[in-house]
């Protein structure tokens, strides 16, 4: 089952705190979304606010065209996994992931069978009555999914629900995580703080920031073409160099006013298409071996108080105090706000 | 200096059980008085207590008492706690002092209250204004015991199930209740405990049916005799179970 989620103009206040200024986004149905951002951007209070966990200060929540004032989280079609999983101790898995379908007056051996049926989509097949103290944290987090998807909720809603993995496992989860999501349809709305998982799963990046949206777009989108400094800073490293009037501290350069922006794997030595930047000389100040390439840090000559990032192939012979033209293959530009 | 920490260990021990030992010693008396020297070995004063219908009946009555008004202590300490925990009130901590300060009152001023209380409403003495007396000083206890074992966890887990779809009723059955067993059944056994050992509220809100501390009492006032000492270590056995089942279902569950 699976609806599409409208949030419109939601505001939400504690005290004289603002957690969300007039926050509007649509979700289709069956979308992956990720809402991401450091702690205290509002993504939790916006989920928390999706679960029906707290009522908004201002505007209005659909889900599947249906207004959700009022309605408590036990009516709502949302289920949520906790980020401390939130598994019943008392319970084997199988009650555990069947504890929804008791609660709607199914039978149980029919909700048994349909907690074996769930538990088997997570990688759990099986293992029914054993209890949750006897799993590692990974085996939980699959539980608290299975409980949550059970019910079959038109939206399920993530609250960091790998944070506590390491990242490893996390790494796992997350393909699993985005497999399970194909294989049932429902829209996922999910909280995390880790741009690179937020990058591996969603459909489409809701970055947030302050109690506001920041950009909302799929993730190479997002992290290419971002919509705000914040964005881009946020979606990894990234060199930011101002322009004014088409002079920028590197010399003339055919843009607006605002700040171009260079992701360090765009950065290289060799001039390529029509399309590349070239972005002049630069001295090599020092080196670090990433394994995957060589994170270089340079000063421009014509601006030698700026320092540029750039990720250079692991083969490149650097020593530091070399001069080299630097090129960037790709870049975006973010024209200043009047 | 090793010697003399285990003798104070000893004499510590011996303070606290001397006089119960003494007291099961002579139940077994074989003469009619309870004192010194000790005549010979008898199980005769535990048959003339087994077959006096009268303490038999104050057993019964007290287990009763105990039992019903411990049930009640605990449901109604249970539901305020949960709701104290959860529900962010106004002087909520005001509330919690309120609940917890009769365990302050001395039994005697409560006994005294309540007496003034049903003769003032007209309620007539019998076991259950005894019960009532018993739920007055086990609910502060109920409270403060289940009150405190509610955790973070406890919190989630009921977070996740009205999300889930459970009622109010159903997460407190399905959920509250069963994840703090342990406590609850701790708060009870503690109150079965008290009420079961209980004299002053019992002796003066009881009239024609009485527990069992108040039989022993009125035992007692025609004297010493091996009989009141058997009583007594009866009694003691009871307690002593009761207890056994406490660290049994508590302490054993505390440990990982």
């Amino acid at each position: 089952m699976t609806a599409p989620v409208s949030i419109q103009a939601i505001s939400q206040t504690y005290g004289t705190a603002r957690a969300l200024d007039a926050v509007s986004l649509d979700i289709a149905a069956g979308e992956f979304i990720v809402l991401l951002g450091p702690s205290g951007c509002g993504k939790t209070t916006l989920l928390t606010l999706i679960g029906g966990f707290a009522e908004p200060t201002a505007g209005r929540i659909l889900i599947g065209g249906r207004d959700m004032a009022g309605i408590a989280p036990k009516d709502r079609p949302t289920t949520t996994v906790f980020q401390d999983y939130a598994l019943f101790p008392h319970m084997t898995l199988a009650d555990n992931v069947a504890f929804g379908l008791r609660m709607r007056g199914m039978a149980r051996p029919a909700r048994m069978d349909r907690a074996a049926e769930i538990l088997a989509l997570v990688g759990l097949e099986g293992r029914g009555n054993r209890r949750p103290h006897e799993l590692s944290g990974g085996q939980r987090q699959r539980v608290a999914l299975a409980r949550a998807l059970a019910v079959e909720p038109d939206v399920l809603l993530l609250d960091e629900p790998l944070g506590a993995l390491d990242l490893k496992l996390r790494r796992q989860m997350q393909d699993e995580l985005k497999a399970i999501q194909r294989r049932v349809g429902t829209t996922f709305i999910h909280v995390t703080h880790d741009q690179e998982e937020a990058m591996a799963i969603a459909d489409r990046i809701v970055v947030m920031n302050a109690g506001r949206i920041e950009d909302a777009a799929p993730p190479a989108e997002v992290y290419l073409r971002p919509k705000s400094l914040f964005t881009a800073s946020f979606m990894g490293e990234v060199n930011l160099i101002p322009v004014q009037g088409g002079q920028s501290p590197l010399g003339p350069l055919v843009t607006g006013n605002g700040t171009l922006m260079i992701r360090p794997e765009a950065i290289g030595v060799t001039d390529g298409p029509a399309d590349t930047l070239p972005l002049g000389p630069a001295r090599l100040i020092d080196v670090t071996f990433f394994g995957t390439y060589q994170r270089a840090r340079l000063a421009p000559l014509a601006a030698p108080g700026m320092t540029l990032t750039a990720h250079l192939p692991q083969s490149a012979t650097l020593a530091p105090g070399t001069e080299m033209a630097l090129f960037a293959s790709a870049h975006s530009f973010l024209e200043a706000t009047p | 200096m090793r010697v003399l920490i285990w003798a104070y260990m000893a004499a510590a021990y011996a303070f606290i059980f001397l006089p119960v030992l003494v007291l099961v010693v002579f139940s077994f008396q074989d003469g009619r008085l309870p004192v010194p020297p000790f005549q010979g070995f008898t199980l005769r004063w535990y048959g003339s207590v087994l077959g006096n219908a009268k303490l038999m009946s104050a057993l019964g009555n007290s287990l009763l008492v105990a039992v019903v008004s411990s049930s009640l202590a605990l449901i109604l300490g249970f539901l305020a706690a949960h709701a104290l925990a959860r529900v962010r009130l106004p002087g909520s901590v005001l509330l919690r002092g309120l609940l917890i300060a009769p365990m302050t009152v001395s039994y005697l001023i409560i006994a005294l209250g309540l007496l003034t209380v049903f003769n003032q409403t007209g309620v007539r003495l019998s076991l259950w204004t005894a019960g009532i007396g018993h739920v007055v000083i086990n609910l502060p206890l109920c409270f403060a015991i289940t009150y405190a074992a509610m955790g973070d966890q406890q919190r989630s887990a009921e977070r996740a199930a009205r999300d889930l779809g459970a009622s109010d009723w159903q997460v407190l059955v399905h959920v509250s209740a069963p994840m703090l067993a342990p406590a609850l059944a701790a708060a009870f056994f503690l109150s079965v405990t008290f009420s079961w050992d209980e004299f002053i509220i019992a002796f003066l809100l009881t009239r024609f049916d009485v527990t069992l501390p108040v039989e022993i009492w009125s035992m007692l006032r025609s004297g010493l005799s091996p009989a009141t000492n058997a009583v007594g270590a009866l009694v003691f056995l009871v307690s002593t179970a009761l207890v056994v089942v406490l660290e049994l279902t508590l302490f054993r569950k505390a440990k990982p």
